[in-house]
């Protein structure tokens, strides 16, 4: 018999122990990986988008221009829109069925870097007083493009399966987005403060990856065998261009 | 030396039973268009002869022709194809790529392949499906449906008109279907590519064939891997004829569309509100 296998029965003695003790069942152990997203180097100055040739949004955005969202970076070095995510040892999850929301607003994505997985329902809003045309440019998944005129309704779709897919608007070429369709369900996306936390991790060995879609890929291993929060940083090296 | 030169033909007529065998085996290795049923390894051999230059060895676009042209061979290891009766995201019928392959793409290097014989065309669809791992896992779309097309009135035009300002066509394709729109400079394809947006005073032929039936399926379905989405959600079926009665009078053809819109014009002109964005002139 396999450690893993006397689990539940430790875990049954220990309840049993706690129970006598009048204290109720002790949740299973959980530990969580948190840490932080940061760069070196010289990151591309993000620029200001010129919407002039959509006079709507232009207008939306006439006291303080939008700015580019491939390389947005907080106080300290941290790096914004990073995706962290257990990659391997994940151990499984209920599929996901909460709808997720991608908003067009002002010609832009709203959230930037949206993440799903597979066959969790995916509703995309108009919100402008302009006509849209969402394109994602999947290639493991089906490759569509639908246009989404002023006042349509929001187009209900979905993911079959993990991919990284830029999402494209061809009549406001500076709109671009991403959908991260992942396999497992432990994941966040960094914000200004670069910090992300994955929680409700089992004991067990992962790798946790982090993206970021111009600065590439990374990957560290994590051990987890209690209640621990782990510590896991990344430093990703940026170059102007 | 008979002997040899038999059993050399033994080997080989084993060896076309076995990947006959192997062809039939799965879907993917064989079309069917009407009544004709295509094979892949016919396929591979005209393949070879008549299409490997531009769309390469390896089917993704990547032949030795394809530096010089513009826009690019069709990359088939995506199964990602412009002209389709089904909607978008969804792979076409064997019957839509026969007809593309057929007809040819115009404005394109892709000519007519008329000169095959329909059995070759059946058998070179055969084989482009085996480019994609896709055809394997996934089945072509059901087609679309098509509403028989009512007749054709000014009010048809009109009603098609407004339809091409407010689904913003203007935006890509420009006001008078010039392809000057404000979008069209910075269109790309999936691969990131320019591509330039269908110009209406082209000629007689649209990307996916010359019909109206062929341009009602052309915006309802969209051309995949190309900006140009799908208007399905958008455009009720019976509404997509208006829109077709109106981009026909954008073409350089004497077309019955054109006399009636000329002869509305006339009597009508300044009644028209331009197309395009608030407060431009036409």
């Amino acid at each position: 018999m396999r450690i893993r296998d006397l689990m539940p029965l430790g875990a049954v003695a220990l309840a049993g122990t706690a129970m006598m003790a009048g204290r109720g069942t002790r949740p299973p152990p959980a530990g969580t990986i948190g840490g932080k997203v940061t760069y070196t180097g010289t990151p591309p100055k993000m620029k200001p988008i010129d919407m002039a040739k959509e006079p709507f949004c232009a207008r939306l955005h006439a006291a303080a221009p939008v700015l580019t969202e491939n390389a947005v970076t907080g106080p300290g070095n941290a790096l914004r829109w990073v995706l962290v995510y257990v990659s391997a040892g994940d151990q499984g999850s209920a599929p996901a069925t909460q709808p997720v929301r991608l908003d067009q607003k002002g010609c832009q994505y709203i959230p930037h870097v949206l993440v799903l997985q597979p066959d969790q329902p995916l509703d995309i809003y108009n919100d402008d007083s302009t006509s849209h045309n969402i394109h994602p440019l999947a290639r493991v998944n089906p490759e569509w493009n639908k246009s989404q005129p002023i006042g349509a309704p929001p187009i209900h779709t979905k993911w079959e399966k993990p991919e990284f897919i830029p999402v494209k608007c061809n009549v406001h070429p500076w709109m671009h987005g991403w959908h991260l369709v992942l396999a497992g369900s432990h994941y966040a996306v960094t914000g200004e403060d670069g910090a992300f936390s994955l929680q409700g991790l089992p004991p067990g060995k992962y790798t946790v990856t982090a993206w970021h879609e111009q600065f590439g890929t990374q990957s560290q291993d994590v051990t987890i065998s209690g209640n621990e929060a782990a510590t896991v940083n990344f430093v990703f090296k940026a170059t102007p261009y | 030396m008979r002997l040899h030169a038999r059993l050399v033909a033994f080997v080989s007529g084993l060896g076309v039973l076995l990947s006959t065998v192997g062809a039939t085996g799965g879907s993917t290795q064989e079309s069917h268009i009407g009544s004709l049923t295509g094979h892949a390894a016919a396929g591979k051999k005209l393949y070879r002869r008549y299409c490997i230059g531009c769309h390469g060895p390896d089917g993704d676009g990547a032949g030795e022709n394809a530096q010089w042209i513009d826009p690019k061979p069709r990359d088939f290891t995506l199964a990602v194809f412009k002209c389709r009766s089904t909607p978008t995201g969804t792979l076409p019928t064997d019957e839509d790529l026969f007809n593309a392959m057929t007809r040819g793409f115009v404005t394109t290097n892709m000519p007519q392949w008329l000169p095959l014989t329909g059995q070759n065309r059946a058998d070179l669809v055969a084989y482009i499906k085996t480019f994609s791992p896709k055809w394997k896992t996934l089945k072509p779309g059901a087609p679309i449906t098509v509403p028989p097309e009512p007749a054709l009135t000014i009010e048809s035009v009109l009603r098609g008109r407004q339809l091409y300002q407010k689904m913003e066509c203007w935006k890509c394709h420009g006001p008078r279907g010039h392809a000057d729109g404000p979008s069209a400079a910075t269109l790309t394809d999936n691969k990131d590519l320019p591509i330039r947006p269908y110009d209406f005073s082209t000629g007689s032929r649209f990307m996916c064939g010359a019909t109206n039936r062929d341009l009602y399926k052309i915006f309802m379905t969209g051309l995949d891997g190309t900006p140009m989405p799908s208007f399905a959600d958008d455009i009720k079926p019976a509404d997509g004829w208006d829109l077709v009665h109106f981009l026909r009078t954008m073409q350089p053809l004497k077309t019955p569309e054109l006399a009636i819109w000329s002869a509305w014009l006339a009597s009508h002109a300044n009644e028209l509100k331009p197309i395009g964005p608030p407060g431009s002139g036409q």
